[in-house]
């Protein structure tokens, strides 16, 4: 193409503005596939599965997805290079993209009519599914969120990697996408764990910190809830106790490599027998949803 | 967004070269730009043009990368879930326009980490619209509408410029300056159709926006001292206010379709010249802006070395990291 055509391309998108108001390029949806997926989320609930139960699970993925899509997008503009600006960017815009679609199948099979935006923008905190390692904190300290992606990654991804056979034609659509999606999570995580552990005498000192930070939420990872139990069952669910060896061993072999210890460091306990999957969160979390929820809150019946 | 890729500060690098035998190379560079031709890496320059193209790449590069801080500033709000997913991978597009640019900057003989020390010591510049506040979500409409419709009048006349690495970039960048062009014009369109607060956001967001838009070409032709050199090096193609006009007459009929009015009393079509006349910027502010006392100058640049200093010791773990696997590989190979 020759310059004068790029010059009168870009010229025409601008002067067309006006009439585009599109969701035409595929780019306004992010992501490929999400489309294909889209059209899932009317799909029925499978016969002998719950709905109650299905829009619960969907609530308990996508809410992990979404709300530790909110802390790595705490990164932005903040990252230790470029390359690492794009590179947690585009992770946390994968998860969010999971994040929407099982929202979105949450609210379509609960059937009181609220799409994606009402569960995210208009639920408390006690009402939000998520894992307590999602919800967790950095303060903008690199081998904290490192250790927190590493191991979030490596569990979700030996979740969605049994999930795509799920009988839930949505879970599994997710879990379909999301496992190469996982998987470049998982490989950034582990390459900079990695550096950081096996790097200089400080950064092996921070990995090491990082990881004994998020350790104690790395036990509800394998908790299974009376959800999860019941779905297990109907086809749809995959019991996340019996992702625990695939975990300890990925874990563990980027720890040998890295020169670092597996912590030892007990479990965050639960109230009453109830954690993340119950509603029960730490405190950080309804400060994330107070920064998320904000703008939403302040305008209702608002188009955006 | 973008930059201005004008020079709008900073002495005009136009000292001619003068060393011994390099007429014939001089002819031969005289010529490649004559001829609309590109100016490659290897190929002799005048290193006033390589100074001049060193400090406005520079200048664009850390824009987009300063330009991350404004918007970056509504992701974690953003009040839909689609909005936030536009809005993210538009910052993260920034975040690539940066690596293109510093990639380009640095086949000129710079490297990126010298780049930033002189963006986070503020010996270089970015453009001045990034020391203006993100303060409402219409400031994200109207940030892609304004800003980087103006970004997009002075970068596609780049895509021809005669340096060949920032031509190649400019291409790449534009096609995604426009897509973010549309994306900020059409939550402006989603929201004046909305509440009556989300129509006097928009207007509030078009008042405080639109002045800072117009100085982002640059001071009048009258002022600029570095134009006529870079038109003359094919570094430049189009006066800052041939493009000021150009960025107007566009403006005007989306504005209208918008049902926002401009700040701008003079503003009427002129018939005799058809175009749009319209008032002067205030250039006491500009100049002051440029200077380093805009409204978040000081912000800006804080948050820029903050986040390359708390990067200090990953980046230093990378290395030490390499070192040690270039040390083992070829410890391997003597074994
Ligand atoms: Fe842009
Ligand atoms: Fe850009």
């Amino acid at each position: 193409m020759s310059p004068h055509a790029e010059e009168e391309d870009a010229t025409n998108a601008y002067q067309s503005l006006s009439e585009t108001t599109g969701h035409d390029d595929p780019r306004w949806a992010f992501g490929s596939g999400f489309e294909d997926v889209q059209a899932e989320i009317e799909a029925p609930v499978p016969d002998g599965v719950d709905a109650a139960d299905l829009a619960e699970y969907c609530l308990m993925l996508g809410d992990d997805a979404l709300v530790c899509s909110h802390r790595i997008s705490e990164w932005v503009s903040n990252a230790p290079e470029l390359e690492e600006e794009v590179a947690l960017a585009n992770t946390a815009l994968d998860l969010l993209g999971q994040a929407r679609v099982l929202l979105s199948r949450a609210g379509h099979v609960e059937g009181a009519g609220r799409d994606e935006d009402a569960l995210a923008y208009l639920r408390s905190d006690a009402e939000f599914r998520n894992v307590g390692l999602a919800e967790t904190g950095d303060d903008l300290d690199f081998g904290v969120a490192v250790a927190r992606l590493l191991v979030f990654s490596t569990w979700r991804l030996a979740l969605l990697s049994r999930l795509v056979g799920s009988r839930d034609p949505v879970v599994a659509a997710v879990a379909a996408k999301g496992v190469k999606e996982l998987t470049y999570h998982r490989d950034w995580a582990a390459r900079w764990t990695l550096r950081l552990g096996d790097g200089t005498d400080e950064s092996h000192r921070r990995m090491q910190a990082g990881l004994e930070e998020v350790w104690p939420h790395v036990e509800e990872l394998f908790r299974t809830s009376e959800v999860e139990h019941r779905l297990v069952t109907a086809g749809v669910a995959t019991d996340p106790a019996e992702t625990r060896g695939e975990v300890d061993a990925v874990l563990d072999q980027v720890f040998a490599a890295a020169t670092l210890t597996r912590p030892d460091r007990p479990g965050r306990g639960t109230l009453g027998g109830r954690g993340g999957r119950q509603g029960s969160h730490t405190e950080a979390l309804g400060l994330v949803l107070d920064r998320m929820q904000s703008l939403a809150r302040a305008h209702p019946g608002a188009s955006w | 967004m973008a930059d201005t890729g004008t020079p709008a500060t900073g002495t005009p690098d136009t000292a001619p070269h003068t060393g011994p035998g390099t007429g014939a190379l001089e002819a031969g560079f005289d010529a490649t730009v004559a001829a609309d031709r590109r100016i490659e890496p290897r190929d002799w320059m005048p290193e006033g043009y390589r100074r001049t193209l060193i400090r406005q790449i520079a200048q664009h590069a850390h824009s987009e990368i300063i330009g991350m801080q404004p918007e970056g500033n509504w992701i974690l709000r953003a009040p839909s879930l689609r909005r936030k997913a536009i809005l993210l991978a538009k910052v993260q597009d920034e975040a690539g326009h940066g690596m293109y640019l510093y990639a380009a900057a640095e086949t000129l003989g710079v490297d990126r980490e010298d780049l930033t020390e002189r963006l986070i010591d503020s010996r270089q510049k970015y453009s001045s619209i990034f020391n203006y506040p993100a303060l409402s979500y219409a400031d994200i409409g109207v940030i892609g509408w304004l800003v980087d419709g103006a970004a997009i009048c002075n970068q596609v006349p780049l895509c021809r410029c005669s340096y060949g690495p920032y031509a190649r970039a400019m291409i790449r960048i534009c096609k995604e300056e426009s897509f973010h062009q549309r994306q900020g014009y059409e939550l402006l369109l989603a929201m004046v159709k909305g509440t009556d607060a989300q129509r006097t956001m928009v207007q509030e967001s078009v008042d405080r926006w639109w002045w800072p838009s117009l100085m982002m070409f640059g001071p009048p032709d009258g002022d600029s001292p570095n134009t006529r050199q870079s038109m003359a090096w094919g570094i430049k193609r189009h006066t800052n206010d041939e493009l000021r006009q150009r960025f107007v007459d566009m403006s005007v009929p989306q504005a209208a379709a918008l049902g926002v009015t401009l700040p701008d009393a003079d503003l009427r079509w002129n018939a005799e010249r058809g175009a749009h006349d319209y008032g002067e910027p205030d250039w006491a502010e500009f100049k002051a802006v440029v200077s380093g006392s805009g409204p978040a100058n000081a912000q800006r640049v804080a948050h820029r070395r903050r986040a390359h200093e708390n990067g200090a010791w990953v980046r230093e773990a990378a290395q030490a990291w390499a070192d040690k696997q270039a040390a083992r590989a070829a410890r391997k190979d003597a074994a």
